[in-house]
């Protein structure tokens, strides 16, 4: 496997995009001025991205309510999700979606999603679309180890491997649904083999590692595009913060979390590999850093600024026509 | 024009859509059937035959019949509308519906809200409804008003073969999604219906009936037993007019209103139960908007708040019946 430099690059900036936009939606969170609830990427960044290189312009995501990852991934516009987190006119969804529902069809995002399992269906029906109008595209579901265990969830994996539809199924399992760990919460404990038992070839990465995660997915959507139908992959990691902020994480244990920023972190594990191979240059990855401070600074600062929706958008778009 | 049935007037409709429009698709259980076996292909063409023929000639790539997984390929016909299908859908029973119901409710309903108008969702589910066929209390319900309480949908209620026609072509070619319920009951009904295709607007009443003494606002199969009823009326000299809504959203006020507005009383009938329902609905909307034109309190004529049962005399007894309507037409004009 050899990744192209510019893709490398490109997978640097958009990892450390949803680092430094969460990081700063944590911070600013706790200063009350964002709206609700958000549920928090870091920690995960290398799933979205690794996954999302691999797609193209003909091809869908479904996302989770922990969406912000895989938005910036597939390419939503940082600013404007910033705004929609503030709950501003001009935010990505208007102001009426928030964090738990960015979505922009134009780039393939089909939405973060408030309930869990709620995607991957969704998914299926844009492999649908593709395979219908002829796309060559394919669609991601990636839900997370709760979602695992819903019957949506299931009876799509069900459906897309009888229909052979393009789908790819990641289960972004980060240990825990919510405050439950998902080492009780899936029966049999092996989700691959639980992918296998709907006759849908899966394996388990490492979703700190970029590499691995690229590799992984890589080989499932070349298969799923030479049109093997569905396929799965079980990536493991941590998240940083809480299920949504505010939660402490009491129910984690000590020993999980101790460290686990010097030895669970996807871009430090990025920029080792990287420049310890000569492959990049530790200047060029700095030079991301920086301007990637100052984009998410830029769009904290013209989100905090924005406008909230005008009350005349309080009944808009419901339907088309009613 | 040529005397067709409820199911003939759905399946031509839905043929008609699909020859003018290629991205039109069929998903659903059994609705061409033989999926998978060395038997029969399109053995079934849907549970109560409304789908037949379209699959032969439409090919199993637009006809998709699907695991009895109403989750995943009602949820598929939200996901497939929003990137650019028109797919109709078919929830057997609407009673199933509970199996499925995040993806009709949070899902297809809620994406061009919360997405702010970025995203066009334009499918319809089909689904069976009512009581009258002894198939007792879960497959038997009228679930139009949990629809009709969500926006995001529309809802649509036909009440004869020429009705279904125009509102399935409509709903079709509708942007938005659809929630279109068919009487089981009334899949043998007959009537001329024009052979071309026509589309019946949503959120415009019909009246089916004139009269200037009492105002029945009947849904689905209920509309057919109002007519009856009113036509019993008009012998004893109690002139009713009929009120169809076609669509419980949008629902058309306006025409009722006006009518209330003549004749000064009104009776709702609505097979659904009764709490919470369109009857109850469409009485607030009276009280709240032409309270000052009504001469007599509001009737609604409803099952009562009970499963439907099994056993052929309890339903019968359940459903709201011609006699029923008599009774209440008569309170509301004083005339017992």
């Amino acid at each position: 496997m050899k990744i192209d430099r510019e893709k490398l690059l490109d997978g640097y900036r958009a990892m450390r995009t949803i680092r430094d936009f969460e990081e700063r939606v944590h911070k600013e969170f706790m200063t009350g001025q964002i709206p609700g609830f958000v549920h928090l990427y870091a920690g995960e960044e290398a799933a979205a991205v690794a996954v999302c290189q691999q797609l193209d312009g003909n091809d869908t995501v479904a996302s989770t309510h922990r969406g912000h990852g895989h938005s910036i991934a597939k390419g939503c516009d940082v600013k404007a999700m910033m705004k929609e987190i503030y709950g501003r006119a001009d935010g990505l969804c208007g102001g009426k979606g928030g964090s738990m529902h960015i979505a922009d069809l134009d780039v393939g995002m089909l939405g973060a999603n408030g309930i869990v399992g709620g995607g991957p269906p969704l998914a299926c029906g844009a492999a649908i679309t593709a395979k219908t109008l002829k796309t060559g595209g394919l669609s991601v579901a990636f839900f997370g180890d709760g979602a695992f265990n819903q019957g949506m969830t299931l009876e799509a994996m069900n459906f897309a491997r009888v229909y052979d539809l393009p789908v790819l199924f990641v289960l972004e399992d980060n240990g825990y649904a919510e405050s439950t760990s998902s080492s009780w919460s899936i029966g049999g404990h092996d989700p691959v083999r639980r992918a296998e038992g709907f006759g849908i070839r899966g394996t388990r990465v490492d979703g700190h590692d970029y590499f691995a995660v690229w590799r992984a997915a890589e080989e499932a959507v070349k298969a799923i595009r030479d049109g093997e139908g569905p396929r799965f992959i079980h990536i493991e990691f941590t998240r940083y913060y809480g299920h949504f902020e505010g939660d402490a994480s009491s129910y984690k244990p000590l020993n999980e979390v101790k460290d686990e920023r010097r030895y669970l972190d996807a871009l430090k594990f990025f920029r080792a590999r990287t420049t310890g191979g000569k492959m990049l240059k530790l200047e060029e990855l700095d030079a991301i850093d920086e301007e990637v401070a100052t984009l998410i600074d830029e769009a904290v600062t013209e989100a905090k600024a924005a406008p909230p929706p005008d009350l005349s958008t309080l009944t808009t778009d419901v339907y088309l026509s009613y | 024009m040529s005397v067709k049935s409820f199911r003939e007037a759905l399946n031509e409709a839905m043929r008609d859509e699909m020859r003018r429009d290629p991205t039109v698709i069929l998903l659903g259980e059994d609705i061409a059937g033989g999926m998978g076996s060395g038997g029969e292909q399109d053995a079934w063409g849907g549970v109560l035959g409304a789908t037949k023929g379209l699959m032969p000639e439409f090919g199993r790539e637009r006809v998709l019949d699907t695991p009895i997984s109403e989750s995943a390929f009602i949820g598929a016909a939200a996901g497939a509308a929003a990137t650019g299908l028109r797919p109709v859908a078919q929830l057997m029973f609407v009673d199933f519906f509970g199996v499925c119901g995040d993806q009709i409710i949070n899902q297809m309903a809620k994406f061009r809200y919360m997405f702010g108008g970025k995203a066009t969702t334009p499918c319809v589910v089909r689904t069976l409804f009512g009581a009258g066929t002894r198939a007792a209390s879960q497959h038997s319900q009228c679930l139009y008003p949990v629809f009709t309480h969500i926006p995001g949908l529309k809802v649509v209620v036909p009440a004869s073969p020429y009705e279904a026609k125009g509102l399935m072509t409509q709903a079709i070619r509708d942007d938005n999604p659809v929630v279109f319920l068919e009487h089981k009951a009334m899949f043998d009904d007959k009537e001329e219906v024009p052979d071309e295709p026509y589309a019946i607007p949503f959120g415009e009443a019909r009246t089916t009936r004139d009269g200037q003494d009492a105002t029945i606002v009947a849904i689905g199969r209920m509309v057919g037993f109002a007519n009856t009823a009113a036509d019993n009326l008009a012998d004893e000299g109690i002139e009713c007019t009929v009120i169809d809504p076609r669509t419980t959203s949008p629902l058309d006020s306006d025409a009722i209103l006006d009518s209330v507005e003549k004749t000064g009383r009104l009776v709702v009938v609505d097979e659904a139960s009764p709490r919470c329902g369109m009857a109850s609905d469409i009485s607030a909307i009276v009280a709240e908007n032409a309270f000052g034109a009504l001469k007599a309190p509001i009737k609604r004529v409803m099952p009562p708040h009970a499963p439907v049962p099994f056993a052929p005399n309890l339903e019968d007894a359940y459903i709201p019946g011609v006699d029923d309507i008599h009774a209440a037409v008569r309170a509301v004009v004083g005339a017992n």
